[in-house]
């Protein structure tokens, strides 16, 4: 029975529909490993061969490619959710209770979205931290820390976007809180030192859309969201990823 | 729940002497990516979304009852990770805590890796190496997260201090024993004060850092050392002596 499957596993590897796929055949020898990382677009990320020291758990924690893995649920999570909800005040809030209540596993996508949104925020600060305690922001890493530091703020940005769309009483007031603050920008705010704009044309204005949080803020929100901040990310994030490798791979001492 | 993989170290991977600027890794020294790697990423990404399932499944995202631009929550809290900023409100004013600040942190982060001209400590978790970055960092983080934990959990009604285990719906009044604005001509200097003996004192008493460093980098890296005891300084100032304003203009007030 044993040796049937073998046989199976053997052929289908050779079949010309496998190798029009996968090019080289069953990863149990050496070359064909090598070309394993060389032939597949996802794992050409990688270099083939990597030092042992970067393998440790203990050196990179996997953050970043915790970081990265988080963000692919919540686009995976987030697309579905889209299918469900209207950033409209008069949807915004019903269409929250759908999910909990209508949509087949609406709670749990809706959990998960969340969750991995916080989980996100995390890993990417703790990744930041991983980075700085091995000194892997040191030449010739200087520019890949400052394109880190943009996904940071990316990643804080996506999170605080997001914690709108509910449109409950817990979304609208932090975001009240946080745009708020944009008022008490210098110069450009309504209410801060050297102002010079009114609260119709200022900084916090520009962001919500209106003078109060309302139905552009929201749109505004939902679209800086689901479009413009990840795309901006997707766009660092490759940058981030080809600059580790022609920096010479994982950090790692001399 | 990371670190248990450490004992499911890949066989090839041998554990080399951590010496930075010691012996260069041959190249046959590298191990392939795949499977060690790969497999390695393929386990914590299970592990990730196992948790994540388990988390989704048990707890359910907030959702409050539906926004009411009328009725404020007190106390209205901004999402965790800017909490931080929301209790620097209480010290400084917005224009400080929520533009200036921010700002700060980010063009500080992006600076790091230009200031740091020290080139050991790549590649390993070592405090010996380089006791001011790492120090500086750490105290940066510990604030970041004391303040958020600080925010999140010792804060209620009217921001007042809240013990995490006493009820909000007890009231406490507001005891203000009246703050204090110090005038501008002990204010002013006092902050040139600061910053003046920051600057020197170092490079008086740590003449080979300063030389090492250079005049640019080391003014530059103690602006952003300096600014951030500065904001933390501020705090005890507020809690003990009420001192609201350090500076106070008509136009801004530190």
């Amino acid at each position: 029975m044993i040796r049937l499957l073998k046989q199976l596993v053997d052929w289908i590897v050779r079949t010309q529909v496998w190798l029009s796929v996968f090019r080289q055949g069953w990863p149990n020898t050496e070359r064909n490993r090598i070309l394993t990382i060389l032939n597949t677009c996802l794992f050409h990320l990688h270099p083939i061969k990597v030092r042992p020291h970067a393998l440790k758990v203990k050196y990179t924690f996997c953050l970043g490619g915790i970081s990265m893995f988080l963000f692919i649920v919540e686009t995976i999570t987030g697309v579905l959710l889209m299918f469900y909800y209207r950033p409209t005040v008069e949807y915004a809030y019903q269409d929250m209770k759908d999910l909990e209540f209508a949509v087949t596993f609406g709670l749990f996508l809706r959990n998960m979205h969340r969750w991995a949104a916080h989980g996100m925020v995390l890993t990417v600060i703790l990744h930041m931290c991983r980075v700085f305690y091995t000194g892997s922001y040191k030449p010739p890493r200087e520019y890949n820390w400052c394109v880190g530091v943009v996904l940071l703020v990316l990643t804080l940005l996506l999170s605080f976007t997001g914690y709108l769309l509910p449109w409950d009483q817990l979304a609208f007031w932090a975001v009240t809180v946080g745009t708020n603050m944009a008022k008490a920008t210098p110069v450009l705010g309504a209410e801060g030192p050297f102002r010079i704009l009114s609260e119709m044309n200022d900084m916090c204005f520009y962001l919500r859309g209106s003078v109060d949080i309302s139905e552009n803020t929201l749109l505004r929100f939902y679209v800086l969201h689901c479009i413009a901040l990840p795309l901006a990310a997707v766009v660092l994030m490759s940058i981030h990823f080809w600059r580790v490798r022609k920096d010479g791979g994982i950090s790692g001492p001399l | 729940m990371q670190e248990e993989k450490t004992e499911t170290a890949p066989k090839g991977a041998s554990a080399k002497p951590r010496e930075a600027g010691g012996d260069a890794l041959k190249k046959s020294d590298k191990i392939l990516t795949f499977p060690h790697l790969v497999f390695k990423e393929f386990i914590a990404l299970m592990l990730v979304s196992l948790v994540l399932i388990i988390i989704s499944m048990t707890m359910n995202a907030p959702l409050e009852e539906v926004a009411t631009p009328t009725k404020t929550p007190n106390p209205a809290k901004a999402p965790w990770y800017f909490v931080g900023l929301q209790e620097m409100l209480v010290y400084f004013d917005p224009w400080i805590a929520g533009v200036m600040i921010p700002i700060l942190i980010i063009v500080g982060l992006m600076a790091i890796p230009f200031m740091d001209r020290n080139p050991k400590g790549v590649g390993i978790y070592c405090f010996r190496e380089r006791k001011f970055a790492f120090t500086m960092f750490t105290v940066g983080i510990v604030v970041w997260f004391g303040l958020i934990i600080f925010g999140c959990y010792f804060r209620g009604p009217s921001w007042l201090l809240y013990l995490p285990w006493e009820s909000w719906e007890v009231h406490k009044p507001v005891v203000s024993k009246g703050t204090y604005v110090l005038p501008l001509y002990i204010g002013l200097p006092g902050v040139l004060v600061y910053y003046a003996l920051g600057m020197w004192l170092p490079a008086f008493f740590a003449r080979n850092f300063y030389r090492v460093v250079g005049p640019t980098h080391y003014y530059i890296a103690m602006f952003f050392v300096l600014s951030m005891f500065g904001f933390v300084g501020k705090i005890p100032l507020r809690f003990i002596f009420d001192i609201k304003y350090i500076i106070h203009t008509p136009w801004f007030s530190i």
